[in-house]
């Protein structure tokens, strides 16, 4: 039998890529080590390495091929004495989907939304512009290079920002507009570089500070708490502090423990800082221009499950959404579902299911999670008198913990059923694959807890 | 290796041997004077309960950033960590907002907000005053950065004791700093003790101006309570960095008299070894010696000198205490700016 060469996967979350460049041909002898393709991710161009010998005998996936799934057959290898007879048979019989199966947490990433997009029009958003699909990372991407543009005070810093072209590709091309004086690489150093950042700021600049993840700025943490969110009260109002601190925040794909905390709560704890968490693409870039324009220390949580997602941004100039205003996402009369970042595509599935049931729920996107916008669930609690707070985090002194807390101050008498909390399971997250699903929320969960909260038995 | 060593003195009559100018050395005197005696009315101050919470005094060391700061030009920022009421009456901060912030009233720097630890003056390019030992390092290199990224040809000064020169950010900076060549200085004031630890207990290489060696920072080793020294070897350092050459250390010998805070009793050392340094190479004993020897200043003029700063540090102290504590509105504002 001949042996099946497959896509691979270059990344914890890839799920599929672009065949771009063939260097065997068939009929070329391979050996262990020899480069056989070129594969274009979302994120980078990686070349494929044969760990096998023979003989190039077929060559499946032609070049150019886009959207290859990982794991379908791309080669097939004649072994040590085989001819083209071994070829019979043919490859179809391969376990592309497996890993899939093996692992339901990781949302496809080739699917551009989740499957209901019930976006209700934005008071930011002008009714009469054209919308263009954009993933969150080029939205991210636009928005800096936009601000760059216009003020040249702005700058990033952060590791493998500039010649990498970032790591994640949220920075891609920057460099090669804006030059090493501002799109600047550091060593992996996050308590130094985020020093020098906030010292920057004091010094009249408006630095972008990239994490390559949330969980390394625990090592910088010092700098945004102590230096950045507390310098213009302990000063007495003098000292300016416009900084930008952002990268990936919580729980990719099967990346074990300490690449996958939620910081949510922890940041949105600080008096002196802004958090925004936004979760579709328009919200990322609008957010983000007003991050970068804001006087004042934002600590900015992005996800990278949601990077490669599309959505519809407003193709305009000047598009900026307002820290600290939550979106109704959708409307509903029973239940209020409060959320952000990846758990707003959750909420927005479990309504959907929950309106099969008859359960009619309001899905709010809280996307600024200091200052916080409690009167856009104050005033849904209201309405639908029941409450669900969904989070991707840890529920102790949690987002929702902080919700139903204000939610049960000011509005107790509106409410029919004591608030429900979603949150990942109390333990550091898991690598195996069914203990890291047993572990993160999911949309069922979000289903259970209205369900719950509006009294509906099973 | 790059770091070279300059024996420190020993006599207190060694500023003889550095070139100065009767104006610059009876400022020189003027403004370290200043500082002693502001630092031992605010130690009086404590005792009185006016002023509370940490405040570390700078007795001893005043001529460490006397002699940098009689060396920096218009522009230039300082900043340091938390013994630091020096370092802001060197950049010619009012004495009564200074004190009135250590009383925690409306008009001290801070508004009362901050304290002894927090204090910032933008307009005198004073970048704080912070708690966190090592912290300013970064922030001070972060000021290089943008004075390069600006071009506006200021230099900064990132002021930090031995005890911060063991802080894994240090190094960091030392790195970053070295390789986009910053125009920052980083200026080590060893005065022997990070509160109690002495210098040999807690550093493998107590030669501290050879740290940056690894990072191709050139040191030098200063004699710290020589004002004129100090003065030498910032000027030399400040000008490499203001030439685009990067950072260079400065390792300033100085010791503090008083304990590391107020509520220090100071058991780690004996009263001989204070009292021996402090009758032997007190900065201001030498100046004004010097002063003496040159028939730049006589008995009588130093007296008037002496008067003239007591009466500025008692106004202080008097507008300290007779400010207001600030308004309970104040409570809520300067969290965050307007968008």
């Amino acid at each position: 039998m001949a042996i099946n060469i497959q896509m691979p996967a270059l990344s914890p979350t890839m799920e599929e890529g672009t065949l771009s460049k063939w260097l065997v041909k068939k009929g070329d002898s391979v050996t262990s080590g020899d480069i056989l393709a070129e594969i274009e991710t979302d994120k980078a161009t990686m070349e494929v390495e044969s760990i096998d010998e023979g003989i190039v005998g077929e060559i499946v996936v032609e070049e150019g091929a886009q959207n290859v799934k990982v794991g379908a057959v791309i080669l097939r290898l004649l072994e040590d004495g085989e001819d083209e007879s071994a070829l019979e048979g043919g490859s179809d019989d391969a376990p592309a989907a497996k890993a899939e199966e093996a692992a339901p947490a990781p949302e496809a990433k080739a699917e551009p939304a989740p499957k209901v997009k019930t976006v209700l029009s934005d008071p930011d958003i002008p009714t009469n512009i054209a919308m263009k699909e954009t993933t969150v990372r080029d939205a991210l991407r636009d928005a800096m290079a936009e601000e760059m543009r216009r003020d040249p005070a702005v700058f990033i810093m952060g590791e493998e920002v500039a010649e990498y072209q970032g790591a994640y590709k949220v920075t891609r091309e920057l460099l090669q507009e804006f030059g090493s004086q501002r799109v600047v690489d550091t060593p992996i150093t996050e308590h130094g570089f985020a020093g020098i950042g906030v010292g920057a700021a004091m010094g009249g600049l408006r630095p972008i500070v990239e994490f390559m993840t949330w969980n390394f700025a625990m090592q910088a943490i010092d700098h945004i708490i102590n230096s950045a969110a507390k310098t213009l009260y302990m000063s007495g109002g003098q000292m300016r502090c416009p900084i930008v601190f952002r990268g990936p925040n919580g729980a990719a794909s099967r990346v074990g423990a300490q690449h996958s905390h939620d910081y949510s709560s922890w940041y949105s704890n600080v008096p002196g800082l802004k958090v925004v968490a936004p979760y579709d693409a328009a919200d990322a870039k609008g957010l983000l221009k007003a991050a970068i324009r804001d006087p004042n220390p934002v600590v900015f949580l992005e996800h990278e499950l949601l990077y490669g997602e599309s959505f519809d941004v407003p193709d305009m100039d000047d598009f900026l959404i307002p820290i600290g205003k939550a979106k109704v996402r959708r409307e509903g009369a029973d239940v209020t579902l409060v959320t952000h970042s990846r758990m707003v595509g959750r909420c927005l599935d479990a309504a959907e299911t929950l309106a099969e049931q008859g359960i009619d729920a309001e899905v709010i996107d809280l996307r600024t999670l200091r200052p916080l916008d409690t009167d856009t669930v104050i005033e849904s609690v209201k309405k639908t008198n029941r409450l669900v707070c969904a989070e991707e985090g840890w529920g102790q002194s949690g987002i929702g913990a902080e919700i139903a807390a204000r939610v049960v101050a000011e509005a107790f008498d509106y409410l029919d059923a004591p608030p429900a909390r979603v949150f990942q399971k109390d333990v550091p997250l898991p690598y195996a694959a069914n203990l890291e699903a047993l572990s993160l929320p999911n949309a069922n969960d979000v289903v259970e807890a209205a369900k719950k909260v509006c009294y509906v038995e099973e | 290796m790059a770091a070279k060593k300059k024996a420190p003195a020993k006599k207190k009559s060694a500023p003889k041997a550095l070139k100065t100018t009767k104006d610059e050395l009876l400022g020189y005197y003027k403004d370290m004077l200043l500082i002693r005696r502001f630092e031992e009315k605010a130690g009086q101050l404590y005792g009185m309960g006016l002023i509370a919470g940490f405040c570390h005094l700078y007795i001893g060391q005043e001529a460490v950033v006397t002699g940098i700061r009689g060396v920096m030009k218009e522009g230039d920022q300082m900043i340091t960590g938390y013994r630091d009421h020096g370092h802001m009456l060197a950049c010619g901060m009012e004495a009564r907002g200074v004190m009135a912030e250590l009383t925690g009233r409306e008009g001290g720097y801070s508004r009362g907000k901050g304290g002894s630890m927090h204090m910032f003056s933008t307009e005198k390019k004073f970048y704080g005053g912070h708690g966190i030992v090592g912290a300013q390092v970064p922030l001070g290199a972060g000021l290089g950065f943008a004075n390069k990224y600006l071009e506006n040809g200021a230099v900064s000064l990132a002021f930090f004791g031995d005890g911060a020169a063991n802080q894994g950010q240090v190094y960091e900076t030392f790195n970053m700093a070295k390789l986009w060549n910053l125009p920052v200085v980083f200026v080590i004031e060893n005065n022997e003790y990070a509160m109690g630890t002495s210098v040999k207990r807690a550093s493998a290489e107590t030669e501290l101006f050879k740290r940056g060696i690894s990072f191709e920072i050139e040191g030098l080793q200063v004699d710290g309570m020589n004002v004129l020294a100090v003065r030498d070897a910032a000027k030399k350092a400040i000008d490499h960095a203001r030439a685009g050459k990067g950072p260079m250390i400065l390792e300033m010998k100085t010791y503090r008299y008083r304990g590391h805070s107020m509520s220090d009793p100071a058991k780690y050392r004996t009263r001989d070894e204070v009292n021996d340094i402090r009758s032997a190479r007190d900065p201001i004993d030498a100046v004004k010696a010097r002063l003496e020897a040159e028939g730049w200043a006589n008995t009588d003029a130093l007296k008037a000198i002496d008067k003239e700063i007591k009466a500025v540090v008692n106004d202080s102290a008097e507008f300290a205490q007779t400010s207001p504590e600030p308004d309970p509105s104040e409570l809520y504002t300067d969290v965050l700016l307007e968008a």
